[in-house]
C-alpha cells in the first residue's frame, strides 16, 4: 500500500466575524493509492473542509494547520493536473458564457500542453467517455443547455481531463435525483477504474458511499471519529456515532416507523 | 367521503416556446389520518401537484375537493380562511421563512390571521406549540437564522400545526436534514398524525423514507401516475418500469448484523 | 471585525462621516449660534477674515455670512434628508405593489413611472414650484416627484426575484393577505438595494434644492445656500466670496453625503458577502 497522500495533524480554523471557528481539528489520514476512499459525516462535520483543504481551495481567511504529504506523487499537486475535483452544483464550476467543449479543451490544453485541436478532440473523447449524448454536437452546447445530470457528467469530464492521480467528488451526487445519481456513481467508479484513479468521495450519504468506496472514513464536529474499510464500518463499527448513523439510515429494507393499523376511517 | 379527492388534474407551462404538461391528468384521494406519499424523478411533476393542492398555483383543468367542497371555487378572504385546514412544509427550512423573521414571529403569524388565540393569549399559545414539537419554549426570541436545520424544521411543524389543519403537504420535508435530525422528525410527525390524525401528502424521492412512513403511494413519472397502491407492497415489488427503474437506483447499506437495539 | 469597525477603517467613509457629522453640527446650533441670519450685523460687503466677531464677512446688507452659511445649512439637510425620504417611500412602495401584484397593476403603475422618469426631474421640480409657489413643503414634494422612479424600478426588480421564494408561498399558504404579504413579508427584503442608492439620491436632491434657490424658487423666508450664491451673483466681481463660501459648503456637504453613503454600501455589502 503507497499513500497517495499522507495528513498529518491536519487543522482548519475559518475566521468568521472576530471568532475563530475550527472546521477540522488534528485529522491524520492516509490517502491509498488506487483507492476508493468516502469521507462520509453530517453537516458541520468537516467533510467539505477536508477536501477543499487537500484541493488547496481554502479560503485564504482560514488558517492551516498540520501538512500533508504528496509521497505517492513525489510533488507539490496542481489542482486540474494532478487532483480533478467534482462540486455539488456544476453549473456553479462551468462557464455559463463558454461552449462545454472549449472547458473541457482549455484543462487539457493547459495541463497537457496539447494545441487547440488536440485538446478539442480530447474534449469530444471525454465526452463519449462520460457518456454525454451526442458528443459530436455537445462540444458546442453551452451549460445552461443540458439537464442537471448531463451538467454534472461534463463537470466530470472537465475534472479528468488532464488525467488527475486523485478525484475528489464532494457531494457530486446530492442535487441528483436517485436514478441520475445511481448513473452517476457507476460512472465515477467505471472512470477511476479505467484510468487507475484514486477517489476521495465526500457524502453526507452512508449508504451510496457504502456502495461506492473500499474504505471509510467518519467525520464528526471536525474530528475523525473512525475509519476501516467498507465492510468493517457497515457491519462493525467501534464507534457509538457510527453505529448512531447506520441505525439513522432508512433503506428499503428497514422497519417501518408506521404503526400499520391503517388510518382511521 | 375523502378529505382530499383531486381528480383530473392537469398543469401546463411553457418552456421556450414549447409546452411542456407538468402535471398530466393526475386523480388521487387522502382519507383523514392517512399518509399518502407521492414519490417520482425529478421533473415528474409531484411539487408541482403540491403546489395544485395548495392553491399556490392553479390548474388548467381538472377539480379539487377538500373537506367536501369544491377547493378551487374558493376566492378571497373564502379561501384564506379555509387555507388553515390545509398547511405545508416546505424542504429547506431556511428558505421557508422571512430571513428577518424570529421564531415568535414566524408562530405568531398564523395565531393572528386566523383569530386562533387574543394578543395577551399568543405568548402562551406560541410556548405550547414549540414545546409540542418538542423545542424549548425560550426559543421564540432567537431569529430563526440563529438556530439549527433540525430546530428549524420543527419550527415549520409547529406554524403548520397552530392552525389544527386536517392536511398537511410536506415537500420533501426531511429530504435537506442529516440522518440522525431525519429521524426525530420523521418520529415527530407520526406522532402528530396518531394524536391529531392529521393526514400527509408526504412528496419525497426517497422510496426508502416513503416505504418507511407512508401507508399508501403513488409513483409518477413525466406528470402522470405510473403505478399506486399500498406504499410497501408497491416498493418492494414494483410493476411500473420507473417503479423499478427507483428501487434499483436507492443506494442500499448491506449490513450481515444488524444491531439488536 | 463588525461592520462599524469595518467602516472605520475605510479612510473615505471616514471623511464623509465627518463632513456630515460637522454639517449636522452646523445645523443643530443654528438655532443658537452664531445668531439671527437676517440681521444686519454690521457693514455691508465686509471681506472675510477681517473683524472677528464676523469672521466670514457681510453680504451687501451686511448680513453675517457665517450665520447665513449655518442656517442654510438646516435647509439644505433638512429638504435633502426629506425629499429623498418621500422618495425612497414613494419609489418603494410603487415598486414593491407593481412587481408584487403583476398584471395590469404592474403595467399601469410602471407606464406611470415611464411617464415621470422620461420627464427631465429638474425641470419637473421648476413647473411644480413655479404652480403650487415656493414653501419648504412644496420644493420637498417637488425634488421627490422626479426622484421617486429609480427607487421605483429597483425595489420592483428585486421584488420580481422574492415573491417566487418558498417564504411568501409559505405566507400564502397560512392565508396571510396579500398586502400584509407585500409589505410585511417582501418590502423589507426588498430595500437593501434600494437603499444603497440612497446617499445619491441625497446628494442630488440637496443640489436640486440650491439650483431652485438659486433660482429664487426656494422658501423666501428661509435662507439657503443657492439663494445665497444667487445673491451673490451680483457682485461676483467684486464680493466673489459671497459666492464662494456657500459653494465650496455645497460642494462638501455633498461629497460627505457620497462618500458616507458610499461606505455603507460597501461594508454591508463585505458582510453580506461572506456570511
Amino acid at each position: 500500500m503507497i499513500a497517495l497522500a499522507s495528513i498529518r495533524d491536519l487543522t482548519v480554523t475559518y475566521r468568521r466575524g472576530g471568532d475563530a471557528v475550527a472546521a477540522l481539528s488534528n485529522i491524520s489520514l492516509d490517502i491509498v493509492a488506487g483507492e476508493r476512499l468516502a469521507v462520509i459525516g453530517e453537516s458541520g462535520s468537516g467533510k467539505s473542509t477536508l477536501a477543499l483543504a487537500i484541493a488547496g481551495l481554502l479560503p485564504a481567511s482560514s488558517a492551516v494547520g498540520g501538512r500533508i504529504e504528496w509521497s505517492g506523487l513525489g510533488r507539490i499537486p496542481l489542482l486540474g493536473r494532478d487532483i480533478g475535483f467534482v462540486f455539488q452544483d456544476p453549473s456553479a464550476s462551468l462557464d455559463p458564457v463558454m461552449t462545454i467543449g472549449k472547458q473541457i479543451a482549455e484543462v487539457a490544453r493547459t495541463h497537457l500542453g496539447l494545441t487547440w485541436s488536440q485538446a478539442d478532440a480530447r474534449a469530444k473523447t471525454l465526452l463519449e467517455r462520460v457518456r454525454l449524448p451526442d458528443p459530436d454536437s455537445a462540444v458546442h452546447a453551452f451549460p445552461h443547455q443540458l439537464s442537471g445530470g448531463q451538467t454534472q457528467r461534463v463537470a466530470i469530464a472537465a475534472a479528468i481531463a488532464a488525467g488527475p492521480k486523485l478525484l475528489i467528488a464532494d457531494e457530486a451526487t446530492s442535487a441528483l435525483d436517485t436514478i441520475v445519481q445511481a448513473q452517476i456513481v457507476a460512472l465515477i467508479r467505471q472512470l477511476v477504474a479505467e484510468d487507475g484513479m484514486t477517489l476521495l468521495f465526500i457524502s453526507h450519504d452512508i449508504a451510496l458511499a457504502a456502495e461506492l468506496a473500499e474504505r471509510i472514513a467518519v467525520f464528526r464536529h471536525g474530528q475523525l471519529v473512525e475509519r476501516g474499510t467498507t465492510a468493517g464500518i457497515v457491519d462493525a463499527p467501534t464507534q457509538a456515532y457510527t453505529r448512531t448513523l447506520l441505525d439513522a439510515h432508512i433503506g428499503l429494507d428497514s422497519a417501518p416507523l408506521l404503526n400499520r393499523a391503517g388510518p382511521a376511517v | 367521503m375523502s378529505l382530499l379527492a383531486v381528480s383530473n388534474l392537469t398543469r401546463r407551462y411553457r418552456r421556450g416556446g414549447k409546452t411542456v404538461v407538468a402535471v398530466d391528468d393526475v386523480s388521487f384521494h387522502i382519507e383523514p389520518g392517512e399518509t399518502l406519499a407521492l414519490a417520482g424523478p425529478s421533473g415528474s411533476g409531484k411539487s408541482t401537484i403540491a403546489r395544485l393542492v395548495l392553491r399556490l398555483i392553479e390548474p388548467d383543468a381538472g377539480a379539487i375537493e377538500f373537506e367536501g367542497d369544491d377547493f378551487l371555487a374558493l376566492r378571497g378572504a373564502t379561501l384564506r380562511a379555509r387555507r388553515a385546514r390545509l398547511q405545508m412544509v416546505f424542504q429547506d427550512p431556511l428558505a421557508a421563512f422571512n430571513p428577518r423573521a424570529t421564531v415568535a414571529r414566524v408562530l405568531d403569524d398564523p395565531l393572528r390571521i386566523h383569530d386562533i388565540a387574543s394578543r395577551t393569549e399568543r405568548p402562551r399559545r406560541i410556548a405550547a406549540l414549540l414545546e409540542r414539537v418538542g423545542l424549548a419554549a425560550d426559543l421564540a426570541p432567537r431569529a430563526i437564522h440563529e438556530i439549527s436545520g433540525g430546530q428549524r424544521q420543527r419550527v415549520a411543524i409547529a406554524r403548520a400545526i397552530a392552525t389544527s389543519p386536517s392536511l398537511i403537504v410536506l415537500d420533501e420535508a426531511v429530504s435537506a436534514l442529516d440522518v440522525s435530525v431525519r429521524r426525530q422528525i420523521l418520529d415527530l410527525l407520526l406522532d402528530l398524525q396518531r394524536q391529531e390524525r392529521i393526514a400527509y401528502l408526504f412528496i419525497s424521492h426517497d422510496l426508502g423514507v416513503v416505504r418507511a412512513v407512508a401507508h399508501r403511494v403513488i409513483l409518477l413519472d413525466a406528470g402522470r401516475i405510473a403505478e399506486s397502491g399500498d406504499a410497501r407492497a408497491v416498493i418492494d415489488a414494483p410493476q411500473s418500469t420507473i417503479g423499478k427503474a427507483l428501487v434499483a437506483a436507492a443506494p442500499r447499506l448491506k449490513r450481515t448484523t444488524q444491531d439488536a437495539s | 471585525m463588525s461592520p462599524a469597525r469595518r467602516f472605520l477603517r475605510t479612510p473615505e467613509a471616514v471623511a464623509g462621516a465627518i463632513l456630515l457629522a460637522a454639517l449636522i453640527a452646523m445645523a443643530l446650533v443654528a438655532l443658537l449660534f452664531p445668531g439671527d441670519p437676517q440681521a444686519i450685523a454690521g457693514p455691508a460687503l465686509l471681506p472675510p477674515f477681517q473683524d472677528w466677531s464676523l469672521p466670514l464677512g457681510t453680504d451687501r446688507l451686511g448680513r453675517d455670512v457665517l450665520a447665513e452659511l449655518f442656517h442654510g445649512a438646516r435647509a439644505s439637510l433638512a429638504v435633502g434628508l426629506a425629499a429623498a425620504a418621500a422618495a425612497l417611500a414613494i419609489g418603494s412602495v410603487v415598486g414593491t405593489l407593481a412587481g408584487f401584484a403583476g398584471g395590469l397593476v404592474d403595467e399601469v403603475l410602471m407606464r406611470i413611472t415611464d411617464a415621470f422618469q422620461t420627464v427631465p426631474s429638474f425641470l419637473l421640480a421648476l413647473a411644480f414650484v413655479s404652480v403650487v409657489g415656493p414653501s419648504l413643503g412644496v420644493v420637498v414634494i417637488a425634488i421627490a416627484l422626479g426622484t421617486w422612479p429609480g427607487p421605483a424600478r429597483i425595489a420592483r426588480a428585486e421584488v420580481l426575484s422574492i415573491r417566487e421564494r418558498d417564504y411568501v408561498a409559505s405566507a400564502r399558504a397560512i392565508g396571510m393577505h396579500p398586502l400584509e404579504i407585500a409589505f410585511r413579508e417582501v418590502l423589507p427584503n426588498a430595500l437593501p438595494p434600494v437603499l444603497a442608492m440612497s446617499s445619491v439620491i441625497v446628494a442630488a436632491a440637496i443640489l436640486t434644492e440650491a439650483a431652485l434657490s438659486f433660482l429664487g424658487l426656494g422658501d423666501p423666508n428661509r435662507v439657503t445656500w443657492g439663494g445665497m450664491i444667487a445673491e451673490g451673483r451680483a457682485v461676483l466681481r467684486t464680493a466673489p466670496f459671497l459666492s464662494i463660501v456657500p459653494g465650496i459648503a455645497l460642494v462638501l456637504t455633498v461629497l460627505g453625503v457620497y462618500l458616507a453613503g458610499e461606505g455603507i454600501v460597501e461594508t454591508t455589502a463585505v458582510r453580506r458577502g461572506l456570511s
